[in-house]
């Protein structure tokens, strides 16, 4: 099945057109890396996927579904995001951003169920973050903060996920941990994820499919591989 | 447990609140024993201290519960909104814009040749929504394009400014004795809301909170920002229009009614995070209320036993919180 499918999309950031006529396919559970250079168009591409950004031409489908026809509480329960955007707010708990993640499923107040609860300790678990539930979110490192935002798209329980440079920020344990993370919840829990990365080697490792942005061309590509491979590392070859 | 904490805190605000309006009472020209305002307000005792209490006194005690009430409710929202700790209702221009309307009104009182009492209460209300609505919409509209709110911070200082200016001109051209209600008005007062005023007073205020009840699950999920919150599900531009509506209601009446009192929606919110050490808006929101309710009454206290205008003393407790909350951020960052 068909997770993710963009229909002939041009997409512009600003006035710089990134993607003109654009097409491209995620399947169901895959864990996928968006590669490519500094303003390649990654984020960008994320932006329009989860429903903030709206290409000029062409169409997205989520799960079968025109992103433009959906409301932001449907389009809530399908796909989870995780930006670039650092949370820093004072006086608030890590337990209570993971517990905004059942926004979509929590009535006009926002009161949490008893299941909900447990959604949100699930979450916190996964992400190996259960003891750092009542700390609050300015008095933590940035892989701690960037684990928390993750355990808050999982509370929200949607068959994709989305993250833009979830790794950035980090040292390289913490790379891997998100890396391996990332991967375990595609194979595991059937979740249909796409990051975008610098982290090429980490990408290759753990991704069944590696999306590669080079010059306005989007390629979907193998990463097992040889010959695909290659293709990858030479966007990213020094010029000699 | 924070859940009982919270609990204690809301019932010793409410406690803090009923003490200091007995106090608030008592205070003024003549001193009135709290035995005989409870006496006063139950219809009993003298005749003469009975119409003070109720109608001079009780009148002003609640145009402070409101005035707190609502300048703490339209800050946070702001704050929440605009991501920034420094945010208020004074600091992003929109009780100037409320300042602009009702200079417009008074000074243009002999020109519309309005007599009647409940039409220029009425007038200055209406117009000092009209007043904050456009700097809002301007504000929302620039901030849409801009994405440094610290700019939108300062754009809003500077039209404060650019509104004070365009005030003066007024002043200039208004006459003598509408230049002098101008300018009582804009020292600020809680004692000149009495009878008809604080009932439409009384009905914006509600109004304008209960509007802001809605506000309270978006206005959570803003505070990690607006790509995060749509994310979540908010509708993002009807929660906008709802707290902008909700502020400018708030804001903009007590500006009408009490003159342009500061610091009191910036400076609030901060006391109520730090004793309710919470981000949550289900807690804040009240909270602020309380806290904003008990601040003013402080506030006018202090105003009634030193002889000086509202605003005045607002400005003296505002300002050092003010100071705190941008010491704390660099320190943060």
């Amino acid at each position: 099945m068909i997770m993710i499918r963009l229909n002939d999309i041009t997409l512009s950031h600003g006035s710089l057109r990134l993607f003109d006529g654009c097409s491209l396919e995620i399947a169901a559970g895959a864990c996928t890396a968006l590669v490519g250079r500094n303003g390649s168009g990654k984020s960008t591409l994320l932006k329009a996927i989860c429903g903030n950004l709206r290409p000029q031409k062409g169409t997205i489908e989520i799960a079968g579904k025109d992103v433009s026809l959906l409301k932001p509480a449907e389009l809530a329960r399908l796909v989870a995001m995780v930006s670039t955007e650092r949370v820093r707010v004072a006086n608030l708990r890590c337990v209570d951003v993971v517990a905004m993640g059942r926004a979509p499923y929590t009535n006009w107040m926002g009161r949490l169920q008893p299941a909900d609860y447990e959604k949100v300790t699930d979450a916190l678990r996964q992400v190996n973050m259960t003891g750092y539930a009542e700390r609050t979110m300015d008095k933590m490192s940035d892989g701690e903060c960037q684990r928390i935002m993750i355990a808050r798209a999982l509370a929200q329980e949607t068959p994709i996920m989305l993250l833009d440079e979830p790794t950035s920020f980090l040292d390289v344990p913490g790379r891997r941990q998100i890396a391996d993370l990332l991967a375990s919840l595609a194979g595991g829990m059937g979740k249909t994820i796409l990051y975008s990365t610098h982290e090429i080697d980490l990408a290759v490792k753990n991704c069944t499919q590696v999306i590669l942005i080079d010059g306005g061309k989007v390629q979907s590509l193998d990463p097992k591989n040889a010959k695909e491979r290659e293709r990858i590392d030479s966007v990213f070859r020094l010029p000699l | 447990m924070p859940r009982n904490r919270n609990i204690l805190l809301f019932t010793l605000a409410v406690l803090a609140i009923l003490v200091l309006m007995v106090v608030d009472m008592a205070t003024g020209s003549t001193h009135i024993a709290p035995r005989e305002i409870l006496n006063a307000l139950l219809g009993r005792g003298d005749a003469s201290i009975i119409t003070i209490v109720r109608e001079i006194r009780l009148s002003r005690a609640l145009t402070a519960l409101m005035s707190g009430a609502a300048l703490s409710a339209a800050g946070l929202m702001m704050q929440t909104l605009f991501r920034n700790p420094l945010a208020g209702p004074h600091v992003l221009g929109i009780t100037s814009g409320a300042s602009l309307g009702v200079a417009v009104f008074i000074l243009g009182i002999p020109a519309f040749g309005i007599s009647s009492v409940l039409f220029k209460s009425l007038g200055m209300v209406g117009a000092a929504w009209i007043g904050s609505a456009a700097i809002i919409m301007l504000l929302v509209a620039l901030s849409s394009r801009i994405k440094d709110i610290m700019v939108i911070l300062i754009l809003g200082i500077m039209l404060g400014s650019g509104i004070d200016a365009i005030i003066q001109i007024l002043q200039y051209f208004g006459s003598e004795a509408s230049l002098k209600s101008y300018v009582l008005w804009t020292m600020g007062s809680l004692g000149d809301v009495t009878g008809r005023e604080l009932a439409i007073l009384a009905i914006a205020v509600v109004g304008g909170l209960a509007l802001s009840i809605p506000s309270v699950k978006p206005l959570n999920l803003l505070l990690l920002g607006e790509d995060y919150a749509k994310s979540m599900g908010t509708d993002v531009r009807r929660a906008r229009i709802l707290i902008f509506v909700s502020t400018t209601i708030l804001a903009g009446s007590i500006t009408a009614f009490c003159g342009p009192i500061g610091f009191i929606g910036l400076a609030v919110p901060h006391i109520s995070r730090m004793l309710w050490k919470t981000a949550d808006h289900r807690v804040l929101l009240p909270a602020s209320v309380l806290t904003g309710m008990a601040t003013m009454l402080l506030c006018d206290i202090a105003s009634k036993s030193l002889a000086l205008p509202i605003n005045t003393v607002t400005a003296l407790v505002g300002i050092p919180v003010l100071i705190m909350v941008v010491f704390k951020n660099q320190f943060v960052k």
